[in-house]
């Protein structure tokens, strides 16, 4: 017979699991579950706050990242350096030693920090696995000096604890942070690696400029395409349509309004006072009762008349959304990809439960990409990139159920079409359905789905035209081809009968060749066809044998030598 | 109408009106209008068999070729190629074969890839168009055929200046030119009664060496298969000019039959020639599905009709001038027998049993269609 263990000595042993223990068993949520994501998921979190905190501030965000190989095998030390807005000294043992501080779960906000768990759970796996603390440089501006310190987490209460602090006459940056950490981590080049992401990161935010330096000492630069932030954000109060039965009563519990009433309609958007009364009394409530006294029965009545359909509620006002934009994605792609026709398409907001999202699709076609291989996906939440689980991702389903034959490309059933194409499919929402706790595919919602088919679908119109116009200029080239020659062969007959030279006979020939065969002229003159094709904004052609766009290595003297720190 | 612009007309020698083509093709790129030509159809729509003078005839449809029509561009080409050559000819007095026309047209393009003529198969045809497009006969462009045929008998002509008595050519007998025209051609006596036009050349040999021309004072020609237009031109001058009948000893298939309707009335291809090669007066001697039985041939010597000789020889039965009742009668009885019979066929009755019993007996009962 086993011993009976009382609920005081299980009390007593669940108070002493630690933080690192539940770090440890909960790995696969936090994105640490294999060596190689975990060096992923650590430049992540921290290129993910650098570009949020430059964003917040205002700041046009250039990026440092660097791998080093430390000693000991498996182990690196990956440093992130931004000119971002700093920390303030007393805010980053908390920001880089607590697990979810400052954590952005409950703002309706459209945000990049929704994804992972931060970079504070970086630091504590990069703690446990090699035993070193994350060492933190910042500097909130020219008038203060930067400071430096290591931040040390106590891992069975979940306390940070800075050590080594210390000032610093001379920083390179006026202002930014730099956090530096060593971990176990593999580093593998391809898919799902660091510079994918980085380069990703690149395409949905043309407004940064990344450095990258990988473990061989090896350089990519990408030069940031538009000079202005994306506008910011603006926050908003949740859609009675977005909110689940467990989080009304806890709004109603923690709500600063004295009845239902004013709770309803100030704590919710799109609920006017009348609506809010309207509502209280179908479930039952008097509008005019204390929030915090609503029981759970009544709770669950008012959460039905929230959802009721004939319950009419406008939709989310869509304004918190901040997109990529159609040049700043064209900007975007054209320094990340090397194609010859680029479409983008940016749709109107629309909303899935109560959320308001908006759908941005951008099309690379032709150039460098691969001819043969199947179509690739780049998938983005909130111009995060989305690396794993692609197959069960809502985007890559939306892009299969797309007819590519309708634009002139190859797909076979139930797959993604083949050809030297980059898809783009960029979910902007304040809240990005997630599939999985790991936060890295797109939940299946139909809205979602129909929002991005009809994406693609207007960006694959555009490329089916010119890719048809293409061909059709290939097969006019052909043919003008034929009748030139044959034009010399029917003028030197000519002059041989006639007994006179032919000049003019010949050029009269050849425009009426040229006149036939028009649209070969496409091939010469790409800016023309793209004028021709469509006086859009949305499309924009690159001459593929011309003068390449700049090169993701740029020359030493187009960075900005004012912010330029030289890598490590 | 645009068609009427290109007319060439006909008083003119065959030099200019190649000339008068190549200027209206300037004056059409002039006009900003797709250079062309309107070449007269040479196929079984655009004929007629004229029943009054029992020959087939062209009609008046033409089918257009344009230099700016990727399915036309290359024949509208070598149409002026094969012109181009015929004036240089022409221009140096000179006459050559088709053969040397089109080595004379063959190049390769400027791509280095195409030739302007990939075989002579692809030139003949384009001589024959610019012939009915001009108006302008093979011999007026200076061009002849390989030469193909040979004649025996008591014929004396002259050729090129030379005096030749027919009766004395040996086994080979004299190859009948490809151009057969008065000025080469000039015939001086005879002593023959008839002409017999036999379709192989073994047969023809084996009747020159049995001389049968002798015993039965015939000139004997063979054309080697489908004669050449120099011996349907020369079987037609010597019909009018000698006043003698012509018989045609054929193969009993569909093919022989439709060697005799060409030289009786010309043939679908070069209707425009029917008027100076047709012999409607021509007749058919034999084979005829009816001799097997009634000369007693053996069935080993017939040879069973494949698909390729029913499907032809119901096409010939439509043609109109196919149409008469011995000729339908003549066919059907060839296909319900589902046999054919080659002239040699009769060579099983004895070496020499064409020369002595068959054609002999067939003339005296006046035995042809």
């Amino acid at each position: 017979m086993a011993k009976r263990v009382t609920a005081e000595t299980l009390s007593r042993r669940q108070r002493e699991i630690s933080v690192s223990e539940f770090f440890a068993k909960n790995r696969h949520l936090l994105g640490f579950d294999s060596l190689r994501k975990a060096l992923l998921t650590t430049v992540k979190e921290a290129v993910d706050n650098s570009l949020d905190a430059c964003e917040e501030a205002g700041i046009l965000p250039e990026i440092w990242v660097e791998l080093e190989a430390a000693e000991g095998g498996n182990r690196y030390v990956v440093r992130v350096t931004d000119n971002g807005p700093g920390i303030v000294r007393a805010q980053a043992p908390r920001i880089f030693g607590q697990l979810l501080y400052g954590s952005k779960f409950h703002s309706l906000k459209q945000s990049r920090g929704q994804q992972g768990i931060g970079i504070s759970a970086a630091a504590m796996y990069g703690q446990l696995t090699t035993g070193k603390p994350v060492s933190v440089v910042s500097r909130t501006g020219p008038g203060s000096p930067a400071y430096a310190m290591q931040v040390v987490i106590d891992t069975n209460t979940n306390k940070p604890k800075a050590v080594g602090r210390k000032k610093l006459d001379d920083w390179d940056l006026d202002h930014g942070t730099r956090v530096e950490l060593e971990l176990e981590a593999q580093y593998l080049k391809g898919r799902q690696s660091v510079e994918e992401f980085l380069h990703q990161v690149a395409v949905a935010n043309p407004h940064a400029t990344l450095h990258y330096r990988d473990p061989r000492g090896e350089e990519a630069h990408y030069v940031r395409g538009v000079e202005s932030n994306p506008v910011a954000p603006r926050e908003i109060k949740p859609h009675p349509h977005g909110v689940e039965l467990g989080v009304l009563m806890k709004m109603l519990q923690s709500t600063e309004h004295a009845t239902i009433g004013q709770c309803l309609s100030r704590d919710f958007s799109r609920v006017s006072p009348q609506m809010a009364v309207g509502l209280a009394k179908r479930a039952g409530i008097d509008p005019k009762a204390r929030p915090h006294t609503v029981v759970r029965k009544a709770a669950d009545k008012l959460y039905q008349a929230l959802n009721d359909a004939s319950t009419r509620i406008r939709p989310p006002s869509t304004d918190c959304l901040s997109p990529i934009g159609v040049q700043e994605l064209l900007a975007g792609l054209t320094r990340g990809i090397r194609a010859e026709f680029y479409a983008v398409e940016t749709r109107r907001p629309a909303v899935y439960r109560g959320n308001p999202f908006q759908v941005e699709v951008g099309m690379a076609w032709g150039g460098d990409l691969p001819a043969d291989d199947l179509a690739k996906v780049l998938r983005f939440a909130n111009r995060v990139p989305l690396q794993y689980l692609a197959g069960s991702c809502c985007i890559t389903k939306a892009v299969m159920d797309v007819s590519w034959r309708n634009y002139g490309l190859t797909q076979s059933r139930g797959a993604l079409p083949s050809g030297p194409l980059i898809v783009l499919v960029h979910l902007a929402s304040v809240w990005v359905p997630f599939s999985s706790e790991s936060k890295v595919a797109v939940a299946d919602y139909d809205e979602i789905r129909k929002e991005i088919k009809l994406a693609v679908q207007t960006c694959g119109r555009r490329l089916g035209r010119y890719v048809k116009r293409k061909a059709r200029a290939r097969s006019e080239a052909r043919r003008r081809e034929v009748f030139n020659l044959y034009i010399e062969e029917v003028v030197s007959s000519v002059e041989a009968i006639t007994g006179k030279n032919q000049k003019l006979f010949r050029e009269r020939l050849l425009a009426i060749s040229r006149k036939k065969t028009e649209l070969a002229g496409m091939l010469e003159e790409q800016d023309g066809a793209a004028d021709e094709m469509e006086a859009s904004e949305n499309v924009l052609v690159v001459d593929p044998d011309a003068e390449r766009l700049p090169p993701p290595v740029p020359a030493e003297a187009e960075r900005d030598p004012g912010s330029q720190l030289e890598l490590a | 109408m645009t068609s009427d612009r290109l007319r060439i007309p006909a008083s003119l020698d065959a030099r200019a009106k190649i000339e008068h083509l190549a200027k209206k093709t300037i004056a059409m790129a002039r006009r900003e209008v797709d250079p062309y030509v309107d070449i007269p159809s040479r196929t079984l729509s655009n004929v007629t068999f004229s029943k009054r003078k029992k020959i087939i005839e062209m009609g008046d449809a033409t089918q257009r070729r344009s230099l700016f029509n990727l399915n036309q561009a290359r024949k509208y080409m070598q149409t002026l190629l094969v012109a181009r050559g015929c004036t240089q000819l022409l221009d140096e007095r000179k006459t050559t074969s088709i053969r040397d026309l089109y080595y004379m047209s063959k190049h390769t393009l400027a791509d280095g890839k195409e030739n302007t003529f990939e075989g002579q198969e692809e030139s003949d045809p384009i001589i024959e168009d610019l012939e009915v497009t001009l108006g302008a006969l093979r011999e007026e462009l200076h061009l002849f055929a390989a030469k193909r045929g040979s004649v025996v008998g008591p014929l004396t002509l002259v050729d090129a200046g030379d005096v030749i008595d027919l009766s004395r050519m040996g086994s080979g007998g004299w190859s009948v030119p490809g151009i057969v025209e008065p000025e080469t051609i000039r015939f001086v006596g005879h002593g023959a009664k008839f002409i017999l036009l036999v379709e192989k050349e073994a047969v023809w040999a084996r009747l020159n060496e049995d001389k049968f021309w002798k015993r039965h004072d015939c000139i004997l020609v063979t054309g080697q298969g489908q004669p050449p237009r120099g011996v349907r031109r020369l079987l037609y001058r010597m019909v009018h000019e000698l006043k003698l009948p012509l018989y045609v000893f054929v193969d009993n298939d569909p093919w022989g039959y439709y060697i005799h309707s060409v030289v009786k009335q010309g043939s679908i291809g070069l209707a425009f020639e029917s008027k100076r090669m047709a012999v409607p007066k021509a007749r058919f001697i034999g084979l005829s599905s009816f001799d097997p039985g009634a000369y007693d041939l053996s069935e080993d010597v017939s040879i069973r009709l494949n698909d390729q000789d029913r499907s032809r020889a119901k096409e010939i039965l439509n043609y109109e001038w196919f149409k008469a009742k011995a000729w339908q009668r003549e066919i059907r009885n060839m296909l319900s027998a589902g046999v054919k019979w080659e002239l040699e066929a009769l060579s099983s009755k004895g070496l020499s049993f064409v020369t002595e019993e068959f054609l002999p007996k067939k003339i005296a009962e006046r035995d042809w269609l």
